[in-house]
């Protein structure tokens, strides 16, 4: 009987996904050049939370360095592309291959020595910004001067993963749709369940069976592959690389801001989280640029975190499915009062 | 008679006190073996040293032959040992079914497997009617017994129960005891901290007594607490408590 009831409910989350996708589909299809690569964004950094939250919502891992991951990514599609014109698609594959090798490496290694919980995330943070620093001096990659792609021509090719503002829209929308699904069927999945066993208790997973440090070497190079795509087509979009901006400390903040602020751990998240976070964050620094207050995007984000961890600290999809539950209960009750009134 | 574990001279120091001093038995397959003596006489210890949750300073543990002192808890596990926590410790975002699924997962990755298996094991402890309850929604009793479904998921060829029955009224407690002999009948080999005497009679077949690290007795439980070093031992713990 609760096994019928847990489908139920699997076919209306599942279902309620698909209409979240298929309105975002719409909206793709209607606004104006502002709002779709605004919203572009917002969809990238989805998928990009979504490849964090696995880390740490799911895996118990915590990385701040996400950054060196999105930024193996955006290189790796761009030297391939711009300096041998392969395809995109290459460079994803290729990019998410190497970042899942470093991530893999740097687990295995930071684990092995029993370097965990916040200073395996300081680890991250030191990788991150040693890998910037690198691609910084590197002539080969254009140092700090970066990568440029050639503008687009206009005309959507699949193939080299080319096209317009609204062509882009939608491969971030597939990006997130893959983020949201694949979160919810890897946590249903023998590897969701073991990874959320050690991210609540280490010594009681081991003790049932897990092979703890297997997984988490396992959770983070998924985890840094994934980011590395997010990075790669994060990368197209902007038109241009720099070190300071596609790993700079600044990614590795916008990938976790989505699901800190949406919620942890859940499918949905980081994509409510990043439409709370991101349009507040561009808003504020378009308010910030007119009123000559340059920090004021900084303060916003940081004001909207704090407000968050205090007041919601699940984040806001748990407080927004626990405020459905509340509104449906009572209206349970009260239709099988009126049927008990009836009879 | 073959002995499924078999404990050599385990000993464990700590800083300042050994816990564990030169502590040898074994355990009969298919039979209940109780592990009792007063508050810090080692029980625990001895648990985590066989569990590979701690590294014994000397000696040994045999499990079906092979020597255990190496292997980390979860290969321990996966050799067919599995072990409860004195102090409950649930998979607190994870459900009663999911944190009874966990353990399944050592022999099988198929979900439904795993889910079958953990409903098993929660009806073989009588927690499946909460199976879709959080796990801060337990009572202590019900997180206990968690713990043994929990491990049963696994499906040990030993199973190690630090003080599962404590806190339970003695209706449920005969009900867990009924249980133990289900198990064993299948031909489970059980080891058990108990402190409820009543409760030892009644299930153990051979009783290890422990005081400060030493094991001073061991026999049938008749025998046992007839035995003048036990009662000393309980009665002077009794007299510094
Ligand atoms: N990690 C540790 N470090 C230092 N001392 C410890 C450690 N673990 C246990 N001890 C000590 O070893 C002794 C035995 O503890 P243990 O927990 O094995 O006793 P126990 O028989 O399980 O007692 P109880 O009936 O209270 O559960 C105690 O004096 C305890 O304080
Ligand atoms: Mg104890």
């Amino acid at each position: 009987m609760q096994r019928t009831s847990d489908q139920a409910s699997d076919t209306k989350r599942w279902g309620a996904g698909a209409l979240v996708f298929a309105a975002l589909a719409m909206v793709g299809g209607m606004s104006n050049a502002y709002v779709i690569s605004l919203l572009t964004i917002v969809l990238l950094f989805t998928f990009l939370g979504q490849s964090w939250n696995l880390m740490l919502g799911i895996g118990g891992q915590l990385s701040i360095g996400h950054a060196l991951f999105v930024g193996i990514g955006a290189y790796a599609v761009a030297i391939l592309n711009i300096k041998y014109g392969v395809t995109p698609w290459i460079g994803l594959l290729l990019g998410a291959v190497i970042a899942g090798f470093v991530g893999a490496v740097l687990a295995w290694l930071s684990f092995r020595f029993e370097v965990r919980g916040i200073y395996f995330a300081l680890l991250t943070i030191a990788a991150a910004e040693f890998a910037r620093i690198m691609f910084g001096g590197w002539d080969y990659v254009g140092g700090m001067q970066g990568l440029f792609y050639q503008a687009p021509s206009g005309t959507m090719d699949l193939g080299m993963l080319r096209g317009d503002a609204r062509f882009y829209y939608f491969v971030a929308l597939a990006l997130a749709a893959i983020g949201v699904a694949g979160t919810e069927l890897i946590s249903r999945s023998y590897w969701g369940y073991v990874w959320r066993a050690m991210r609540d208790d280490d010594e009681a997973a081991r003790a049932l069976g897990v092979r703890t440090f297997r997984h988490k070497v396992l959770v983070v190079s998924i985890s840094a592959a994934t980011a590395a795509i997010g990075g790669g087509v994060l990368g197209l979009v902007q038109g241009a690389i720099f070190p300071d901006s596609i790993m700079g400390m600044a990614i590795s903040v916008d990938v976790l801001i989505g699901p800190v602020v949406g919620g942890l751990g859940t499918a949905f998240g980081p994509l409510v989280g990043s439409m709370a976070a991101i349009p507040l964050h561009h808003a504020m620094g378009a308010l910030g640029d007119s009123l000559g207050l340059p920090g004021l995007n900084s303060v916003a984000y940081g004001a909207v975190l704090i407000l968050v961890v205090w007041f919601l600290p699940d984040g806001i999809w748990p407080a927004i499915v626990r405020l459905y539950g509340a509104i449906q209960l009572p209206a349970r009750g009260r239709i099988s009062q009126l049927r008990k009134a009836e009879e | 008679m073959t002995a499924l574990l078999e404990v050599k001279n385990l000993t464990k120091a700590f800083v300042g006190l050994v816990a564990v001093n030169d502590v040898s038995f074994s355990l009969q397959a298919g039979r209940i073996t109780a592990l009792i003596g007063p508050n810090g006489a080692g029980k625990t210890t001895c648990f985590n040293l066989v569990a590979g949750a701690l590294r014994p300073t000397a000696g040994q543990v045999l499990f079906e032959g092979c020597s255990l002192e190496r292997e980390p808890p979860e290969a321990v596990c996966r050799m067919g040992i599995a072990r409860t926590f004195q102090i409950v410790r649930p998979m607190k975002d994870m459900s009663v079914l999911e944190n009874a699924m966990v353990g399944a997962f050592s022999w099988t990755t198929n979900v439904k497997e795993a889910r079958d298996k953990a409903y098993e094991s929660l009806e073989n402890v009588g927690l499946a009617g909460k199976a879709n309850a959080r796990t801060d929604q337990l009572t202590l009793p019900d997180r206990k017994m968690l713990e043994m479904a929990k491990a049963l998921s696994t499906r040990p060829k030993l199973l190690l129960l630090d003080e599962v029955m404590a806190g339970l009224r003695p209706t449920e407690a005969a009900g867990v005891v009924g249980v133990l002999h289900r198990l064993a009948e299948s031909g489970l080999t059980i080891l058990l901290v108990e402190h409820v005497m009543r409760i030892v009679m009644e299930v153990a077949s051979t009783v290890v007594v422990l005081h400060h690290g030493v094991k001073i007795a061991e026999g049938k439980p008749s025998e046992v607490v007839a035995d003048p070093a036990v009662l000393e031992s309980y009665l002077g713990a009794g007299f510094h408590a």
